[in-house]
C-alpha cells in the first residue's frame, strides 16, 4: 500500500513528505524515515518508475570526473598550474596534460599560461579528497581571450545547454556571440556588439530563473525574436562548444 | 492571582506575528530572513569554500560556521559596541550545534560553511530568530537538509506556560518569577537540537513548555516552507 | 578578464550593465522605521546594493573645548554577510575610509546643530551615534551609506530622559536639529571616461575616483580622492560638476 502526496514537477522543501507506505523507492534528494519518504533538500519532483527523486534548484558545483569547466589560473608550480573552479575545490593542471604540444623539461610555464587566464578544462580524475586534475588536452579544450564571465547555479547548466545544445544554439544564433558553458555553472561570452553580449548575458539570467517551469525553450525563443525583431530557427548543437 | 492574561493580549500558545523570506541578500550562496515579533534576523550563507587554516579541516565532511551578531542599533538599550562578545560566542556555536544534526556536509570534505546572522532589531527570542533565517538560509543554498529547523522560545511566566515570550515578558516582574527556555526543534523528527534555560521551573512545566514548543514549531515549519517555495512561485 | 572587460566597454561608450556613464541603476529607494530598536533608521536600495543605517542617541560628556555641544561618532561595520570578501573582526582600513568620508560630509556641512543637543552645559550633551551596516554590496557603498546615513539621522526621534538618564521605552516627537542634508556622489575614471553609480566590477577596474560629498546648495562639504593614478585640475573640475549635477537626482529620494 502506498501513497504519494506530490506530483511531478512539483517544488518541495527539507523534510517535506513525498509518499506513505512502501510502495515508492527514495531515489537521489529524498530519504526514507519509517513509513515515509522525505525531501533531502529544495528540489523539483521527478518520479522515475517507482523511485521519488529530486532535481536540485541550487547548490556549488561538485567537480565530477568528465566534466567539462571553465577555470582561472591561480598559481604556478614546478609540475603545472594550479586553477579555481567555481568550487570549495582546487584543480591541478599538469604539465603533461597542458597542452597537446611537447614542452620540454624546465620550459618558463607562465609561458603557456599565466595567473588569471581562464581555460576551458575537461576533469580527468576526482579523488575523494576531492583532489582534481584537469586535462586541457581534448577537441576544443583551450585558453580563452577576451570576452567576459559570468556565473548560474551549476543545477541550471543543462537547462541552459538545452537538449542536444538546442537552447544555447538559439542564443548564438540570436545574439552573434561565441558562448563557452562550463559545467561548473562558469560561462564564457565573446561577441563584438556590447548590447548584443548583454541580450546573451540577460537571456542567461532569465533561463536560471525560470529554469523549472516546463515550455521555457518556447518562452525563451519568443523573447529572443522579441528581442532581435528576427525569426530564431532552433537546431540541434553537439555539445555547445 | 495569576498570569491571567499576556501582556500583548495574545493567547498563552500564540507565536507573535511571524515573517520570512529568502533570497535577500544576492551575494550570498543562499539567504533568509525572519522576522518574529519586533525580533528579526538576517543569514547569509557562504560556502562551501577553502577552509584556512587547514588543521581546523575535517576530511570527511564540510565544517559548519556560524556567526551571530547584533547590528549596534539592535539593543533596547545603549549601542551595542561592535566587535564580538562571550554571549555572541556562545550563541554562535549553539546555533552550529542547533542546525548540525539536520544537515549532510560529506560531499564536502576539507571545506567549510560559514553562516553569517545579522539583527537589526532584537525584542527577545533573537537566537531563535536566527537560527530560523539560517535554517532557510542553508535550504536556500541547495545543502541536503533531513528537515527544517525551528527554533523558538518557549517558558513560564508566574504560572502559565507560554509561547515566544517577548522582552516585557521575559523582564515581568511576578512571584512565582519567569522561566525563558530557547529551543529548536525539527518538525518531522520531533526532535530538539537547541535547549537552554534562564529562570526557575519544575520538570513538569518544562514538558509541558517542550510540548507547546513542539505545537509551534509545526507552524514555524508551515512558514518556511511558504517562504522557500514563494521564490519560484509567482512565474 | 572582467577588468579589461570593463575598459574595453568603457571605451566604446557602454559599461557591463548597458548603462549610461552617468546613470544611477535602478530601483532606488529609502524606507525609513526599518529597525524599532533604533532610534532613527533607514535601509537604501541602489541597484543590487542595500545598506542600512541606524541611530542610538546616548548621553555623554562634551569635549573640553565645545562644553555646549552634543558629539556626532559615524562608523561603518562592514558586515560579512553583504559580501563573499568581508571577514568578521576589527574594522579594515576599507571601512574606516568609508567611516571618514562620511563622517566628513555630515560633520564639516554643520548638517547637525550640535548647539541644540546640549542638556547641561559642560557636564551632559547628547552623542549621535550612527551606524551603517551594508546588508548587500553589489558596489557604491560610499553614496549608499552616505544617503542611508542621512536618511537614519533624518528618521531620529529623540527618547526621552528621565531622571537624568535615557529612557528608551519612551521616545520624544523631537527630531534632530537638522541644518543641512549632505549627500556625496562618487565619480570613477575608467580609461579616461568618468563613471557614476560603479557595480563591483567597475569597483575593481578604476584608474582613479573621486567622492564629492555636496549640501542642498550645492556647496562641497567633503573630497576624497582614491585610486592609484593622478588627476589634474580639469579631471577634477568635470567630476566635481558631473557629481553635483547626479546628487541632485538623489536627494529627490531623501
Amino acid at each position: 500500500m502506498g501513497n504519494i502526496l506530490v506530483k511531478e514537477k512539483q517544488i518541495v522543501v527539507p523534510g517535506e513528505i513525498l509518499a506513505k507506505g512502501m510502495d515508492y523507492l527514495p531515489g537521489i534528494g529524498t530519504y526514507r524515515e519509517g513509513e515515509n519518504i522525505h525531501a533531502a533538500r529544495v528540489g523539483l519532483t521527478y518520479i522515475d518508475g517507482r523511485a521519488l527523486k529530486l532535481i536540485p534548484l541550487a547548490g556549488k558545483y561538485q567537480p565530477k570526473k568528465g566534466d567539462t569547466i571553465i577555470a582561472k589560473v591561480k598559481d604556478i608550480m614546478f609540475s603545472g598550474w594550479s586553477c579555481t573552479t567555481n568550487s570549495a575545490y582546487q584543480a591541478m593542471m599538469n604539465v603533461k596534460d597542458a597542452t597537446s604540444e611537447f614542452i620540454p623539461r624546465g620550459a618558463d610555464l607562465s609561458q603557456i599560461y599565466q595567473i588569471g587566464d581562464y581555460v576551458v578544462g575537461k576533469i580527468v580524475t576526482v579523488t575523494s579528497q576531492k583532489l582534481i586534475d584537469l586535462s586541457m588536452k581534448g577537441p576544443g579544450l583551450r585558453r580563452l581571450h577576451g570576452g567576459r564571465i559570468v556565473y548560474v547555479t551549476p543545477s541550471k547548466v543543462p537547462r541552459i545547454i538545452g537538449k542536444k545544445g538546442s537552447m544555447v544554439s538559439m542564443i548564438k544564433q540570436a545574439t552573434g556571440c561565441k558562448i563557452i558553458v562550463g559545467q561548473n555553472g562558469m560561462i564564457w561570452l565573446s561577441g563584438e556588439e556590447p548590447k548584443n553580449v548583454l541580450l546573451a548575458v540577460k537571456t542567461i539570467e532569465m533561463i536560471e530563473s525560470k529554469a523549472h517551469i516546463s515550455g521555457l525553450t518556447d518562452i525563451i525563443k519568443q523573447w529572443l525574436e522579441k528581442e532581435t525583431g528576427q525569426k530564431i530557427i532552433p537546431k540541434g548543437d553537439e555539445n555547445g562548444l | 492571582m495569576g498570569y491571567d492574561k499576556r501582556l500583548d493580549g495574545r493567547k498563552f500558545d500564540e507565536t507573535r506575528p511571524i515573517e520570512a523570506k529568502v533570497g535577500v541578500i544576492k551575494n550570498a550562496d543562499g539567504s533568509g530572513w525572519f522576522r518574529i515579533g519586533k525580533s528579526t534576523a538576517y543569514a547569509a550563507v557562504y560556502g562551501p569554500k577553502n577552509l584556512y587554516p587547514k588543521f581546523l579541516a575535517n576530511p570527511k565532511r564540510g565544517v559548519l560556521r556560524c556567526h551571530y551578531n547584533m547590528m549596534p542599533f539592535s539593543g533596547m538599550g545603549n549601542r551595542v559596541r561592535p566587535g564580538t562578545n562571550r554571549r555572541a560566542k556562545e550563541i554562535s556555536m549553539v546555533t552550529a550545534n542547533a542546525l548540525l544534526p539536520i544537515l549532510d556536509l560529506s560531499d564536502f570534505p576539507n571545506s567549510v560553511v560559514d553562516v553569517y546572522i545579522e539583527l537589526p532589531e532584537t525584542d527577545a527570542g533573537s537566537r531563535c530568530a536566527g537560527i530560523c533565517a539560517a535554517s532557510l538560509a542553508l535550504a536556500d543554498a541547495g545543502f541536503l537538509m533531513k528537515d527544517l529547523a525551528c527554533s523558538v522560545a518557549v517558558g513560564k511566566v508566574d504560572d502559565k506556560v507560554v509561547v515566544d515570550l517577548d522582552y516585557a515578558e521575559e523582564a515581568y516582574e511576578c512571584d512565582a518569577g519567569v522561566a525563558d527556555i530557547p529551543l529548536c526543534i525539527f518538525p518531522q523528527s520531533k526532535k530538539i537540537s537547541l535547549l537552554q534555560m534562564d529562570g526557575i521551573l519544575s520538570p513538569e512545566s518544562l514538558k509541558e513548555a517542550m510540548e507547546a514548543g513542539m505545537i509551534a514549531a509545526e507552524k514555524i515549519y508551515d512558514i518556511q516552507k511558504a517562504a522557500l517555495k514563494a521564490k519560484y512561485e509567482g512565474d | 578578464m572582467n577588468k579589461d572587460y570593463v575598459h574595453k566597454l568603457a571605451e566604446k561608450d557602454t559599461r557591463i550593465d548597458g548603462r549610461k556613464f552617468d546613470e544611477y541603476r535602478q530601483p532606488i529607494s529609502i524606507e525609513t522605521d526599518v529597525s524599532s530598536t533604533a532610534d532613527g533608521s533607514a535601509l537604501v536600495t541602489i541597484g543590487d546594493t542595500q545598506v542600512m543605517a541606524g541611530v542610538k542617541m546616548e548621553l555623554g560628556t562634551p569635549y573640553s573645548d565645545a562644553p555646549d555641544q552634543g558629539t556626532l561618532m559615524i562608523n561603518v561595520e562592514l558586515l560579512p554577510l553583504s559580501h563573499p570578501r568581508f571577514d568578521p573582526g576589527p574594522p579594515s582600513i576599507q571601512a574606516i575610509e568609508l567611516a571618514r568620508v562620511i563622517d566628513r560630509g555630515i560633520r564639516e556641512s554643520h548638517s547637525i546643530d550640535t548647539h541644540k543637543l546640549c542638556v547641561t552645559p559642560g557636564e551632559k550633551v547628547w552623542t549621535v551615534i550612527v551606524d551603517i551596516c551594508p546588508i548587500n554590496d553589489a558596489g557604491n557603498l560610499f553614496d549608499a551609506g552616505a544617503l542611508a546615513a542621512i536618511a537614519a539621522i533624518k528618521n531620529t526621534k529623540l527618547p526621552a530622559i528621565k531622571d537624568g538618564i535615557i529612557d528608551y521605552k519612551n521616545k520624544t516627537d523631537e527630531g534632530l536639529p537638522l541644518a543641512h542634508t549632505p549627500l556625496s556622489c562618487t565619480v570613477l575614471k575608467i580609461g579616461n571616461k568618468l563613471v557614476v553609480d560603479p557595480l563591483s566590477e567597475e569597483e575593481e577596474s578604476y584608474e582613479s575616483r573621486l567622492t564629492v560629498a555636496t549640501t542642498e546648495k550645492d556647496e562641497l562639504c567633503a573630497l576624497q580622492k582614491g585610486g592609484e593614478e593622478p588627476l589634474t585640475i580639469d579631471e577634477v573640475d568635470t567630476m566635481v560638476k558631473l557629481a553635483i549635477a547626479k546628487t541632485k537626482e538623489l536627494r529627490k529620494f531623501l
